[in-house]
């Protein structure tokens, strides 16, 4: 079932200017096509002015188009009697975990969402420890969050979305300044969300190992959506993901070049387990080369 | 030759005799020559971010030294300021800390406080400018107009304009995407190549540190877990994993075909992998 769609979506942050009518405005999306399914966990990549933070804005009316169309369950985003249920429905966490955390204390933060939904105090309760289980941190409820370190951090602010039993999580850049275990915390209660709860998840990342991570990646450069399809489909394209400033996991970029070099090789590998298995076919086949 | 920076059972503890007392860094003794790229690595809450800023004197030891070309950098508190010039820092985000009008006034901030004539100020400005890649004609831009990217730079630059003998960087490349990373971290490398002074490089990001660091240095629970040849700290991948760090994925991909008999060495990058790889490949790479 569809959940979100954009359609032909245009969107400038400049206003066209009143004295020079004919000047030509900067378009940071150029006509974006999309559709997002219930349920579905989608990574969203592209290099930086890519316009893909500005497409995740859009997806909670935190931005409107300035023409075309965004639907979040069939709600118009440009119509601001829709704004709150679109929010109920789809929330957002950011790249700085410290600007998102607004309490003293752990379980009043994951409470401030349904609080401001005006939700009954007991139901509260049991959504705030429900989310706090979720997420892993229902020992750490009494602790105030200035004390945690950065994966725990995002994981109340995953849990603070959770409170408010929104249908859709984006996350913008969620493991951006995180170490590698906090990283690994936050993609695993992404997965678990996504797996378990059938929550929709649309991710941006820059690291294409999280990217792999997701049922459907899509690529963005200068405000168009460049290609996408899964990580197979999207990571076999290792040069034109590179001529577009991105990246591909070392695995599939190791995989490629012992494949370009002529060695017989799958042309896109995706994790360390499948490319050490396709290395070992290879090296126990004696003179498997061409 | 004296180590250009020696630390000796460096120690710093938080609140100390108060409830909250955290010993921080423990017992840390390392020396680094003049000329090494190091990189600097562990979680979250390790000591790293403390025994940098000791580096600096930006916080005082609460026992142990720091030795900078030999002289401990507390002997006479007052010259404290002088240390910070010749061991410079770039925190992280510091783009957060711009605030003059222009790009160029930015970068001279911190040689116009080190009392230089007005000529070498424009001239360090402006080489340390050229070391980042900021073109010319964004010189007299507002910092505030310029990209993400840019503005890292011009902190960078901030900090490289004092000509620092040891220049810490705090995870420069965060929040950078793909390509604004590689190219900044290759401009660092050849800051390096060209000034031959010392860097310490922070960082999560072990791709990088395997790239550029000539040896790293690993935090752990406040102590020094490891200071070695990068290969050789990156060959103990079990280790790393279970103190929440990594190797990069090559590393890890090369150590499995290690382990399962096949003649490979500890790769730090996808080239090392390939130059490995191929001609075992071509031959039918027997296990040994």
């Amino acid at each position: 079932m569809e959940f979100i769609k954009a359609e032909n979506v245009r969107f400038s942050y400049d206003e066209p200017d009143e004295e020079q009518p004919d000047k030509p405005v900067h378009e940071v999306l150029k006509g974006i096509d999309l559709s997002i399914e219930r349920g579905e966990f989608v990574a969203l990549l592209g290099h930086n002015g890519s316009g893909k933070s500005t497409m995740a804005k859009m997806f909670n009316a935190m931005l409107t188009p300035t023409s075309g169309k965004v639907l979040v369950d069939g709600m118009d985003t440009a119509d601001e009697t829709h704004t709150f249920d679109i929010r109920r429905q789809v929330g957002m966490v950011q790249q700085n975990p410290d600007n998102q955390l607004v309490a003293s204390i752990v379980e009043e933060d994951v409470a401030f969402g349904p609080e401001n939904l005006g939700i009954a105090p007991a139901e509260i309760r049991r959504r705030v420890d429900e989310a706090l289980k979720v997420v892993d941190m229902y020992e750490y409820r009494t602790h105030a969050p200035y004390k945690l370190s950065g994966g725990q951090k995002q994981r109340i602010a995953i849990a603070g979305i959770l409170a408010m039993e929104t249908a859709c999580i984006v996350l913008d850049e969620p493991t951006a300044m995180l170490d590698p275990r906090g990283r690994a915390e936050v993609m695993d209660t992404i997965q678990k969300l996504n797996r378990e709860k059938g929550i929709t998840i649309i991710l941006i990342t820059h690291y294409m190992d999280e990217a792999v991570q997701a049922g459907r990646v899509i690529v963005m450069d200068s405000g168009t959506i460049l290609t996408q399809g899964t990580p197979r489909d999207v990571f076999a394209q290792v040069e034109l993901l590179k001529t577009h400033k991105l990246d591909v996991p070392q695995a599939t970029e190791l995989a490629f070049r012992l494949h370009s070099a002529g060695c017989g090789l799958p042309n896109c590998v995706l994790t360390i387990p499948e490319c050490v298995d396709a290395l070992e076919l290879l090296l126990t086949k004696k003179g498997a080369a061409q | 030759m004296t180590p250009i920076l020696e630390t000796q059972e460096l120690c710093y503890t938080y609140g100390v005799e108060t409830p909250f007392e955290k010993k921080a860094v423990q017992n840390v003794s390392i020396k680094i020559e003049q000329g090494d790229f190091i990189g600097v690595i562990g979680h979250t809450g390790s000591g790293k971010s403390t025994l940098i800023q000791m580096l600096n004197g930006l916080i005082r030891p609460t026992s142990g030294k720091v030795l900078l070309a030999g002289k401990d950098i507390w002997e006479e508190p007052k010259k404290i300021r002088a240390v910070r010039f010749r061991v410079g820092m770039v925190f992280q985000y510091p783009e957060d800390q711009l605030f003059e009008e222009t790009v160029l006034k930015d970068i001279q901030f911190g040689p116009r406080n080190m009392k230089l004539t007005e000529n070498e100020i424009e001239q360090r400005a402006r080489d340390a400018a050229k070391f980042v890649g900021l073109p010319d004609e964004l010189l007299d831009k507002s910092p505030f107009e310029l990209s993400g990217g840019e503005k890292r730079r011009v902190a960078i630059a901030g900090v490289i304009a004092m000509d620092p003998d040891v220049l810490i960087l705090d995870e420069p490349t965060a929040g950078l995407d793909p390509a604004g990373r590689d190219v900044l971290l290759s401009e660092i490398v050849s800051y390096h190549k060209i000034r031959g002074n010392t860097v310490l490089l922070v960082s999560h990001s072990m791709e990088d540190v395997a790239r550029v660091a000539d040896r790293v240095l690993v935090m752990n629970a406040s102590h020094m877990q490891m200071f070695d040849h990068t290969a050789e700290v990156f060959a103990h991948d079990k280790e790393l994993e279970s103190i929440g760090l990594q190797v990069p994925q090559v590393t890890k991909i090369m150590a499995e075909l290690k382990s399962r008999g096949y003649p490979v060495e500890t790769c730090l990058t996808v080239e090392q992998a390939v130059a490995q790889l191929l001609p075992l490949i071509k031959k039918g790479g027997d296990r040994v």
